[in-house]
């Protein structure tokens, strides 16, 4: 699991909590409510997945432009159901300069904050570092596990590695509020196996 | 039939975790029982290394030095399946298993490449795959036995690729998992947990082979109460990792299995103060019971990654004027390692480096080694060392030959790494390596000239017989050698399987095939016919290699594709 070490390397989790490839884990009792397996749902705000703000809402003020992408969870505005009952649900969501976009991922953005499913679509390992892509100098999400690296600018497609397709999106929708969900995950969540 | 009727039976039928093809059902099955796994036929691979003493050697010498040149592809078979096909193919009398990454398990003629069923484990959907795959199927009377990455022992029906039993191991979501070729014997069932890297106490444990009945666990790190508990702090023992995620060895004579473990968690030492007994070790136990005999550890307080899982090679040598009924390895943390199996336990005989190290300063009377600290990863201080975390030798396995005394062995030279050691708190089901993985790194030794290397040695001598050198790859793949007087191995990322001369390490024959082959080669004969196979299929650290080589090594290849291919040759007539 190497890369190269000049490149500028980021640990999402690093940045948030100084825990290495920590994800935030809640009761079983919070992840048994009903909803919390479902997928993200429209008009689900997004929640920080973890760190000193974990569980509050998320605007777009909170997010750096240019990254680095922090981890989000889907979370019921009725119920206040948080959707944390499935890893399938983890979100990443990073705020771009809107005219790095490409028309599609300009379509799914809340201005420039886009979010894409935190499993890569390889093998299933979290994706957890915003890093140089192998290739060019722009900052690209990375699966540590493979290798795989994907451009959240170009709807996430694979720019390197096994992973065989893009991250699915959620498309998000703009306004003053929290970042909310516009429409179910832009494709399946997680690893397809071999037929 | 009404069309809601046939649409619900076509759904049924899409949804079969097993498939039948038009080869099928198997019929004149050879059950296997123990007489034929303590003395396999010949022609028969059923075993992970062919024979129980894990040497990795055929007796056939139909192909041999002479005309293998004229090896040419007798039939291949497409899996279907992307990532590292490690498995070799299993062997009983013209049937042939192979297992591939997402737990699939495909039967097959092994004279003509007809499937005849195909097993799909419908792996879950939150599952987080670190090692996506398979090291083979163990055989028992008209069975075999499958573990998976989802944490399951399954038992499937030779014949038809049914289920029989299927049994939880441990819990996916808590990073335990399966990789394993289960090692059978006398009606035992034996795996050993994957999952070093996710803070997990590693286990053997032996399953009844017509149940699925749990009959004993052995945990690798001894608990509260235990001998060689003392040598952990605290509670590290609960998290301390040592896997045993490689088929063991099996000593027929005084019954005893001798099982690989895997390194120390996390990987700094500072954050595991002690030996850590029994991680990086060499385990011997009695398979009825699970009692440890006797261990010998290969490195105290592991820092590097280096597993330690392949089983050690018995192999009985000549040495010092005596016969020694020896365990031989060729160590990750790059020393060849010569134990002997006497009556009190496991003793140290004999080691020495066979790649370039800066770690190791000595060895003492007794087999420690002893490490230079400038060169053991700490917390907060950036560390390079040689080998690499890839170590000298990694999983993929030595092979001896009968024939020539010599134990060959796919080593990587001239590779050395480093990290910088962080104390960061566990979450189950996490990665949790003590680095930021970003930070770990691969680097090329100035001036170095190759970096795989296929090494011959002479295991009584401690004398290196030949070498042949890869400049532009590693080399991680497993060897076997046959009768013919031939060593075949893949493992290096120009695609190539090739064939060398076990005497003189002349390159007698290559071929390339659609990937890149991490997969362990065979031997085995149906009707009269010798035929060599292999699986080809890159990925995982032989993939994660490359990538980190990426724009060190000038023309080096990181285009390997990937995807799953049986391969069998014959000598053509």
């Amino acid at each position: 699991m190497c890369q190269d070490p000049t490149r500028r390397a980021v640990i999402l989790t690093a940045l948030a909590t100084g825990a290495c490839l920590a994800s935030s884990r809640s009761s079983v009792a919070e992840e048994d409510l009903p909803g919390s397996n479902e997928r993200p749902q429209k008009a689900d705000v997004l929640v920080f997945a973890e760190g000193e703000r974990a569980g509050e809402e998320i605007k777009p003020q909170d997010l750096k432009a240019g990254g680095p992408p922090v981890r989000a969870w889907p979370k019921d505005p009725t119920t206040s159901v948080v959707r944390k009952g499935s890893r399938l649900n983890e979100v990443l969501v990073v705020k771009l300069d809107p005219a790095e976009l490409d028309e599609e991922t300009r379509s799914r953005a809340a201005g420039g904050v886009v979010a894409y499913s935190a499993i890569c679509v390889h093998t299933g390992c979290p994706i957890t570092a915003w890093v140089k892509a192998a290739s060019g100098d722009k900052d690209v999400f990375k699966c540590v596990c493979h290798n795989s690296e994907y451009d959240p600018r170009q709807s996430a497609q694979v720019i390197f590695g096994p992973a065989p397709r893009r991250l699915p999106a959620l498309p998000l929708v703009a306004g003053d509020g929290p970042l909310t969900v516009a429409a179910a995950f832009v494709g399946k969540v997680g690893a397809q196996q071999a037929r | 039939m009404a069309l809601k009727q046939w649409l619900l039976a076509g759904f049924l039928v899409s949804t079969c975790l097993v498939s039948i093809a038009a080869a099928g059902p198997i019929e004149n099955y050879s059950p296997v029982t123990a007489e034929r796994l303590k003395n396999p036929e010949p022609g028969n691979w059923m075993h992970y290394r062919r024979t129980y003493d894990g040497q990795g050697y055929s007796p056939l010498d139909q192909i041999n030095a002479s005309n293998v040149k004229n090896l040419t592809p007798a039939w291949t078979f497409s899996t279907g399946v992307v990532e590292g096909h490690q498995a070799p193919p299993i062997i009983n009398n013209g049937v042939m298993f192979v297992s591939t990454p997402e737990g699939q398990v495909i039967a097959l003629n092994a004279k003509t490449g007809d499937e005849y069923w195909r097993y799909k484990r419908q792996l879950p959907e939150d599952l987080f795959q670190l090692h996506p795959t398979n090291r083979g199927v163990g055989l028992w009377q008209d069975k075999l036995y499958l573990a998976t990455t989802d944490d399951h022992l399954v038992a499937l029906d030779a014949k038809t690729g049914k289920v029989v039993w299927d049994t939880k191991v441990q819990d996916y979501k808590k990073g335990q998992y399966l990789t394993l070729m289960p090692l059978v014997v006398d009606g035992k069932v034996i795996v050993g947990g994957s999952g070093g890297e996710f803070g997990i106490r590693g286990y053997i444990v032996a399953y009844d082979a017509d149940t699925g009945k749990e009959l004993w666990r052995t945990f690798t790190i001894p608990g509260p109460g235990e001998p060689d508990h003392d040598t952990w702090s605290g509670d590290d023992w609960k998290t301390g990792g040592a896997p045993a995620w490689m088929t063991g060895t099996y000593d027929m004579d005084t019954r005893t299995i001798y099982w690989g473990t895997g390194n120390a968690a996390p990987w700094p030492g500072e954050t595991h103060p002690g030996d850590n007994l029994y991680s990086t070790s060499v385990l011997a136990l009695d398979p009825d019971s699970g009692k440890m005999k006797s261990y010998f550890q290969y490195h105290q307080n592991d820092s590097w990654d280096w597993d330690e899982v392949d089983a050690p090679m018995l192999i009985d040598l000549q040495r010092d004027g005596r016969t020694i009924k020896s365990l031989v390895h060729p160590g990750r943390n790059a020393i060849f390692w010569v134990l002997e199996r006497k009556p009190e336990g496991i003793k140290y005989v004999a080691g020495w480096p066979f790649v370039y190290t800066n770690v190791w300063k000595s060895i003492d009377p007794n087999g420690k080694p002893i490490a230079d600290p400038a060169h053991k990863p700490g917390i907060g201080k950036r560390v390079e060392f040689c080998p690499s975390l890839w170590g000298g030798k990694d999983w993929p396995s030595a092979a001896y030959s009968q024939k020539t005394g010599l134990v060959y062995v796919p080593a990587n030279e001239n590779f050395c790494g480093g990290f910088t050691g962080e104390k960061v708190p566990l979450v189950p089901g996490q990665l949790w390596l003590g680095t930021k993985p970003e930070d770990i790194g691969l680097t090329p030794r100035p001036g170095a000239t190759h970096f795989g290397e296929l090494q011959a040695w002479d295991p009584a001598t401690g004398k290196k017989a030949w070498s042949h050198n890869f400049p532009k790859s590693q080399l991680f793949g497993s060897v076997t050698a046959t009768a013919g007087d031939l060593v075949f191995v893949g493992g290096t990322n120009d695609r190539m399987f090739r064939a060398f001369h076990a005497k003189t390490g002349e390159l007698l024959w290559e071929q390339k095939t659609n990937s890149g082959i991490v997969g362990m080669p065979i031997a085995y004969e149906v009707d009269g016919t010798q035929y060599i196979a292999v699986q080809a299929g890159w990925g995982v650290d032989a993939q994660r290699i490359q990538d980190a080589l990426v724009g060190k090594v000038p023309g080096l290849e990181n285009n390997v594709p990937q995807g799953g291919v049986v391969w069998v040759f014959a000598v053509k007539k």
